[in-house]
């Protein structure tokens, strides 16, 4: 019966659609304004609803609405599907926090730690990479003249032409035992012996730090290029040193572009694959590969939709935490 | 406190394009000062220089007897209004206002008591918790005006502030602008191409074109005393005839024109030969007859009435037409399409060395 219903949902989205532009359009008959259908025509106003209706519902809200309710199911055989055994189960949530009752701990630590984990380390790598493009996007957007910062512009995106598992397989190879860094290192007589930086995670974060960069530095590049430079040299006249313009005037202008970036960078970065595949120490795991290793080791789908709907959830709910700790609403990050 | 401010052989150069060549005057303390130009002839640039956004390429600015080489813009005893005001627009009208207090750690109990004073000084008390952009036109104005205050600076300098404004409101401003000015007492350095807020305001005003100050002086002996042809034509109203000198006479000299020749004052002492221009202002000139070499006949383009006084047009020695103003009691008027005869008082007439006009 739900699956019928959830079939029908963006037919029937597209329909409301439909009568919701009727309306609009008999309010609108004696008023001034026009109605959406007039406005557009009617084959332009169809395309629209339809595109944006199948877009969202089919592509987006749909597979999701399936995976939640795959994750409240157990993982059953094919005979047993519409059996005694098919009902509804927070088993697989259920087993994310405490794990199986045989288990000696009383709750599932490996998970947990692995959850908080890449909760904390994508915190990091968007704190590093706001530290790392705040700079740089305040160079090309204020400072640089025309061809410099179009240049510079260029530079930072031509790299990421390389597909991404090829980027980290670079990076593998850069940071690997006695790869590019250490034979570097140990030819300028830094260090005697090569260090592990996979096994020390250092090229994981690495990786993932650069991976993302570009969805920090274009938000932040926006919201300073329309900064007033009049404001800059305006603090700055008024005595402000160079922080306190950055502090006071520039990042408060900033903030809606900066909360963006944040939050590109912490969702891509938490929800990752490649890098933390490749790039990974062997004694470390990221979340997305508990959730990779359900769906296509254990052929547990239930289970492996209820550890991506914790994540996704707990990501969203901290996201919304922090835009809140620094005062930004969603709708000035859509501007 | 306030300080005088001193240009010594200033030159600013961006690459080859030279914006300031050699300036050098020196503005009094206390005075209120005018740089008047038309756009691009360097006057925001000395501007900049002053508030130490830029460095001279050649030549020193002392401002209070101190070289300022090498001192940025937070550490001069200067402040700058915008042209556009730059007004922080997520703080508070009072944030705004204490904004280079804070830089300055003050505490919280100064900042408010300095506010509220300058509140006060700007006829906005009360209103230091409304946001910028609830504010109107001339109020932006007038906290870009406390802000720059706030910090007590020695001189302030201001950036075509009210270009922005209505006509009214501008008029208006101008006259706020002065009694501020004399409240605090401090050195205003004033930026602007209109004449009427440089003549108004100004106790003094150079005159710039093209890089170079033309002429330094308060406002009457600009209007009624150019040094050049550029500040005949830029100050006011003028009637330029373009000529050689053929006489000179003690003060006077005379100018052969295609509208015939032209008697003058020749303050500027242009020699016989010299291609050299005569300046004659509209008001300067009577219907009928006038006294020899004193005298054009022309025929009347077109008579404007404005009510108190009427701008005759008469067909001039170029494109541009002769401009005469004839007050309400100066007696008849002469009509569309007659040939007239002007006259003018040699006195009131300029010979000034052949120059750019303002116009060209």
């Amino acid at each position: 019966m739900i699956k019928y219903l959830l079939f029908f949902l963006p037919f029937i989205v597209v329909a409301a659609f439909i009568v919701m532009a009727a309306r609009d359009r008999q309010r609108n008959r004696d008023a001034a304004t026009i109605g959406f259908f007039r406005r557009n025509g009617p084959v332009l106003s169809t395309y629209f609803m339809v595109a944006v209706g199948f877009w969202t519902i089919l592509i987006i809200v749909l597979p999701q609405l399936y995976m939640v309710e795959y994750s409240f199911r157990h993982n059953l055989t094919a005979a047993e599907v519409g059996g005694p055994k098919d009902v509804y189960t927070l088993a697989n949530y259920h087993f994310l926090l405490f794990g199986r009752p045989s288990d000696n701990t009383a709750m599932n630590w490996l998970h947990i730690a692995v959850f908080f984990r890449t909760i904390i380390v994508s915190a990091l790598v968007t704190i590093f990479d706001f530290c790392f493009c705040y700079p740089l996007a305040y160079f090309m957007a204020q400072v640089a003249k025309g061809g410099g910062a179009r240049l510079l512009i260029l530079c930072l995106i031509v790299p990421f032409w390389v597909n991404e598992l090829l980027r980290a397989f670079a990076f593998k190879i850069l940071f690997a035992t006695s790869g590019l860094i250490d034979t570097l290192l140990m030819s300028t007589g830094l260090i005697s012996d090569p260090i592990d930086f996979l096994k020390h995670d250092i090229g994981l974060y690495a990786g993932l730090s650069y991976a993302y960069m570009l969805s920090m530095i274009f938000p932040l590049y926006n919201a300073i290029e329309s900064l007033d430079r009049n404001q800059i040299e305006a603090a700055r006249d008024l005595g402000a040193p160079w922080w306190h313009i950055h502090l006071f005037v520039v990042m408060p202008f900033a903030k809606p572009g900066i909360a963006s970036g944040c939050t590109l960078v912490f969702m891509l970065c938490a929800g990752a694959l490649a890098a933390p595949q490749i790039l990974g120490g062997p004694s470390s795991l990221w979340f997305t590969q508990l959730v990779y290793g359900w769906f296509f080791a254990a052929f547990d789908w239930p289970r492996g939709s209820a550890y991506a709907f914790a994540l996704l959830l707990s990501c969203i709910i901290f996201v919304l935490a922090m835009l809140r700790l620094f005062k930004v609403s969603l709708t000035e990050i859509a501007r | 406190m306030s300080a005088d401010v001193e240009l010594d052989h200033v030159t600013i150069r961006f690459g080859d394009f030279v914006a300031v060549k050699s300036a050098t005057l020196k503005i009094e303390n206390g005075e209120f000062f005018s740089f008047l130009g038309p756009s691009g002839c360097g006057k925001t640039t000395i501007l900049r220089t002053i508030s130490g956004f830029l460095d001279p390429s050649e030549g020193t600015v002392r401002i209070g007897g101190q070289d300022m080489r090498g001192v940025g813009p937070n550490k001069r005893p200067t402040a700058l209004i915008f042209q556009n005001l730059a007004l922080f627009p997520l703080m508070t009208v009072e944030q705004n206002i204490v904004y280079g207090l804070r830089v300055r750690g003050a505490s919280r109990e100064v900042q408010r008591e300095r506010a509220d004073q300058l509140l006060s000084l700007i006829a906005l008390s009360g209103q230091g918790r409304k946001k910028v952009a609830e504010l109107s036109g001339g109020q932006k104005q007038r906290v870009a005006i406390a802000r720059a205050l706030a910090v007590e600076p020695q001189v302030l300098l201001l950036d075509e502030p009210l270009s922005a404004l209505d006509l009214k409101l501008r008029q208006h401003m101008r006259n706020e602008l002065r009694a501020i000015q004399k409240r605090v007492g401090i050195t205003f350095i004033y930026i602007t191409h209109d004449q009427g807020e440089a003549l108004t305001m100004s106790d003094r005003i150079a005159v710039m074109n093209e890089g170079v100050i033309e002429q330094v002086g308060d406002g009457k002996a600009i209007y009624d005393d150019p040094a050049t042809a550029f500040v005949a034509s830029f100050v006011g109203e003028n009637n330029p005839f373009h000529g050689h000198v053929v006489a000179t006479d003690g003060e006077f000299a005379v100018i052969e024109t295609v509208m015939g020749r032209l008697r003058g004052l020749n303050r500027r002492g242009a020699r016989t030969g010299d291609a050299a221009v005569i300046f004659v202002r509209p008001e300067s000139f009577r219907v009928g007859s006038g006294q020899a070499d004193a005298t054009i006949e022309s025929a009347v383009l077109n008579v404007a009435f404005e009510g108190n006084l009427s701008h005759v047009f008469l067909k001039g020695p170029t494109k541009k037409e002769i401009v005469l103003t004839v007050g309400r009691s100066d007696g008849s008027l002469p009509g569309q399409g007659d040939t007239t005869r002007i006259g003018f008082d040699p006195r009131a007439a300029r010979i000034l060395p052949q120059g750019k006009l303002a116009s060209d």
